[in-house]
């Protein structure tokens, strides 16, 4: 159907405005086909718009989009044969079983997976006969992710695949995305969950108001940040932040869970300590530790809206 | 197991008809309360009594054709609004908008089956008529039936429309309350259209319902149905269609 070389998802200078509020702003993205492509960044950032315009619930104001070569509009029959989407906000039907939403939609595709197995796998199998709006908010998203994927689609779109689960079906949910994954789908995930990214995605694109700031591979990301460290401590009494703010090759200083949090590179480890002493505070349980996605990720949306001020 | 030899349309009526039939309360107003207030009014010894001032048929022989206006009613304005509007809300037609099923198949679905619930909560008020209170049958079947349909199409276009503007499922419940009323007013439930006086008369005889109980009384009694009363019928019909498809949204 397609050349092999063709990415799954291509999308083109995307844009889309809800009246005076720019959702998407010139986004550019390239999926290759097999991967795990996830999109992160805060609410209300646009990542809900662009996979929605992707899935061909919108209509984009400027841009180009093809999946597997298909136009979302234009082929909107082939593409819904062969796209499985999750989306963060969509309901069923409330006197609608779990076993009659999987068969339903089982019957839409032309070589599903088994509902039940599937069922089995996300931890539905017990709740089979309840109604949709019996199920916790949890069921509920295993039955949307289930939903999503019952039709063996070649991509899969699915935004916000693991909120309101707990560790342990996140676990379970990931170990299918993955399986899905080697089975051939492409993946398109959108989440605010940094473990989730780190954990699943081959490469991540950082969104923030409407446009990518970087798409990299998880490494790729830690590695960009100037900040490789992670200096964290506990203080007895409250530390006004700016006190570290600028001591040389601190990038962020930030407070969270009564514990300071202190991202810097190797050369301000001593510096900050310094610091510490002058001001009489004895950093409490004071931890070192290399950074990890979630700092790169506060730390390039935090450069990004630094330069958006300067502009 | 389900297999991909099923259309999507047949999937998706399967599975609404399935859930109408959960919903025991609509089921109930749509198909048997009509025919319950037949036998209630059919118990009263007068009402089976020839009435000179009907002409000499008699008050049960009205309600018949009263019955199956109601059961329209009931299910144009009563149920499906509501289940329209809670869809929308609820973001269902949106989430069958990315399936190979379109959301215009819940929607046809949706009228399809309140269409099938009046024509069962009709044919039953026709055959409990004629069994139990010797209400003769259409003595103009075909000009009854094409009345029944677009008097059918003209409510279901009315609770179309409701569904349309009213922004949440509980407006939609209470917009159509108010027009239920009028509704069943104009069809004649307290009072049948042919005895309303003068004036008031003449206004309910250009209502859809109004014209639709004229009419099909007429077709009842083995007449053809008066041109004014189908005109306003077909204009009602034609017009309310129009605005339901105007003012749809998906979301």
């Amino acid at each position: 159907m397609t050349t092999t070389s063709a990415p799954a998802i291509e999308v083109r200078g995307l844009r889309k405005t809800y009246g005076p509020v720019v959702a998407v702003d010139r986004v550019d993205l390239t999926v290759s086909e097999g991967e795990i492509f996830g999109v992160l960044g805060p609410n209300g950032s646009g990542k809900s718009t662009t996979v929605e315009c992707i899935a061909g619930l919108r209509r984009p104001d400027a841009g180009t989009i093809r999946v597997l070569g298909l136009h979302p509009e234009k082929d909107r029959d082939a593409l819904k044969r062969t796209v499985g989407v999750q989306l963060q906000s969509a309901g069923l039907q409330p006197k609608l079983r779990v076993r009659e939403a999987l068969d339903l939609f089982a019957s839409f595709y032309d070589d599903p997976r088994d509902p039940v197995e599937l069922a089995e796998r996300l931890g539905l199998a017990e709740r089979m006969d309840h109604p949709w709006r019996k199920l916790s908010g949890g069921q509920q998203q295993r039955l949307a992710i289930a939903l999503a994927l019952v039709g063996r689609p070649r991509v899969a779109l699915l935004d916000e695949l693991s909120t309101g689960l707990d560790p342990a079906s996140r676990r379970e949910v990931w170990k299918l995305v993955e399986e899905v994954r080697a089975e051939g789908t492409t993946i398109l995930l959108v989440t605010h969950l940094m473990e989730e990214a780190q954990h699943l995605c081959d490469r991540i694109a950082l969104v923030q108001q409407g446009r990518i700031l970087v798409a990299d591979t998880p490494d790729g990301l830690i590695s960009r940040t100037a900040a490789p460290l992670v200096m964290s401590f506990g203080t007895e009494l409250p530390l006004d932040t700016t006190l570290l703010a600028d001591v040389a090759g601190v990038a962020d200083v930030m407070e969270r869970a009564g514990r300071l949090h202190v991202a810097c590179d190797d050369s301000a480890v001593l510096s900050v300590l310094d610091r510490l002493r002058d001001a009489g505070v004895r950093p409490e349980r004071l931890r070192i530790s290399e950074s990890s996605l979630d700092e790169a990720y506060l730390d390039l949306m935090t450069d990004a809206d630094e330069k958006e001020t300067v502009r | 197991m389900s297999t991909a030899t099923t259309s999507p349309t047949t999937a998706m009526l399967r599975t609404e008809s399935r859930l109408m039939l959960r919903e025991p309360g609509a089921m109930f107003w749509i198909v048997l309360f009509p025919t319950i207030l037949l036998s209630i009014l059919g118990a009263i010894p007068t009402f089976r009594e020839p009435d000179e001032a009907l002409g000499g048929i008699r008050v049960i022989d009205l309600y018949v054709p009263i019955a199956v206006l109601l059961s329209a009613i009931m299910a144009s304005l009563m149920s499906m609004p509501t289940i329209i509007s809670g869809y929308r809300e609820n973001q269902v037609l949106r989430r069958y908008a990315t399936t190979p099923a379109k959301p215009t198949q819940i929607l046809m679905a949706q009228w399809v089956l309140h269409g099938a619930g009046i024509l069962v909560g009709s044919l039953l008020a026709m055959a409990v008529g004629r069994i139990v209170f010797d209400v003769a049958l259409p003595g103009a079947p075909l000009a009854y039936l094409g009345i029944f349909v677009l008097v059918v199409l003209a409510n279901l276009s009315t609770g179309g429309l409701i569904s349309g503007l009213a922004p949440s499922t509980k407006a939609s419940a209470a917009i159509g309350t108010v027009v239920f009323f009028p509704s069943m007013f104009t069809s004649g439930v307290w009072l049948p259209v042919t005895v309303l006086p003068g004036l008031l008369g003449d206004i309910v005889a250009l209502t859809p319902n109004g014209a639709a109980a004229l009419a099909l009384d007429e077709a009842a009694a083995g007449r053809t149905p008066e041109l004014l009363h189908v005109v306003v019928l077909l204009v009602w019909t034609v017009g309310l269609g129009s605005l339901a498809a105007r003012y749809f949204r998906w979301e």
